[in-house]
């Protein structure tokens, strides 16, 4: 476990120097007043596709020699674009993405708690009305 | 304090990129929402939902992963940046939010109305922080991911329905910055 303790330790880091949980950051980036935010995003993508594309054409296998598992997200189209604008609405006016949200304590902006509260009490509401959602 | 500058763009991307291939390497996947169900499971929310009747244990990894970003925060701006280090942002951002009466934009990390010690005595502040929370935990588990999970590690490996996430989280986010938070300001900064 210590291993992922020491890579969450890099990406609390990366995204505290980057100033990726600051809330201005988030705002100049819904503004379209910088390219900070989207070449950290942009960047992290393409590189990312890249290793993606070399791991399935070399056939790159897991340390544990397992195909890499990646994310199979279900087809569809409502749960993923109403779901996402509803966090898009969050992340803009709290200026902080789930990770923000957890990294931002431990920077020492506690108020930032109370989103994290919210956010907790957001997933119980959506675990209660899951079925019922497209 | 060593008061170190902030990292650009193209040093903080490739990390993130190194993060999610570093976790795919050992079998695991790089997403941080998924915390919030597992926080959930741990505090006992199965009673009232089957939905979260699931074995956490098998995510008990991302918690150390949390663990560990909570350290690299504390790190970061208690002992490389320094507590007074403003977030570095353009001077159209720095006007745009100094014209809607936000005192410190250009001069702090994050503002004092939202972030500052006055908050907790702010009802305004609170609600801000708490509504846009449940948001994000909410619109995260609809759309079963957030920035990791979607944004990098789903557009990444060419998946649609990332791409129609990232759409929503842009639909939402220019919503709320655009239209809905000039008018809701006021009313924090009252």
């Amino acid at each position: 476990m210590i291993r992922f303790f020491i890579l969450g330790i890099v990406f609390g880091l990366a995204l505290t120097m980057g100033e990726v949980i600051s809330w201005f950051r988030i705002q100049e980036m819904f503004q379209f007043q910088s390219f900070h935010m989207y070449g950290i995003i942009g960047s992290a993508v393409v590189l990312g596709a890249v290793f993606h594309r070399l791991a399935a054409r070399f056939g790159w296998k897991s340390i544990a020699g397992q195909t890499l598992d990646v994310f199979h997200y279900a087809k569809g189209w409502k749960n993923y674009l109403f779901g996402g604008a509803v966090f898009g609405l969050g992340w803009s006016v709290t200026g902080a993405c789930p990770g923000p949200l957890f990294i931002g304590l431990g920077a020492g902006f506690l108020p930032i708690g109370i989103a994290l509260f919210g956010a907790l009490a957001g997933t119980l509401i959506y675990g209660l009305v899951a079925d019922k959602l497209p | 304090m060593l008061e170190l500058a902030y990292w650009p763009w193209y040093v903080v991307g490739p990390i993130i990129t190194a993060i999610m291939v570093s976790l795919l390497m050992v079998g695991r996947r790089f997403g941080v929402s998924s915390n919030f169900e597992t926080l959930c499971t741990i505090g006992g929310a199965g009673r009232i939902s089957s939905y979260f009747k699931t074995d956490w244990h098998q995510r008990k990894w991302n918690l150390w992963f949390l663990l560990g970003s909570i350290t690299g925060g504390a790190i970061a701006r208690f002992g490389l940046l320094g507590t007074k280090a403003p977030a570095h942002i353009s001077e159209a951002t720095v006007a745009t939010y100094t014209a809607l009466g936000v005192t410190d934009a250009g001069e702090a990390y994050n503002p004092s109305f939202l972030f500052g010690e006055q908050v907790w005595t702010s009802p305004m502040a609170i609600l801000c922080l708490l509504l846009g929370g449940l948001a994000v935990g909410f619109g995260t588990r609809w759309a079963k991911g957030c920035t990791s999970g979607h944004a990098i590690s789903g557009v990444s490996s060419l998946q649609i329905p990332s791409l129609i996430a990232v759409v929503g989280f842009f639909i939402g986010g220019l919503t709320m910055t655009h239209l809905l938070f000039p008018v809701i300001l006021p009313f924090i900064l009252a």
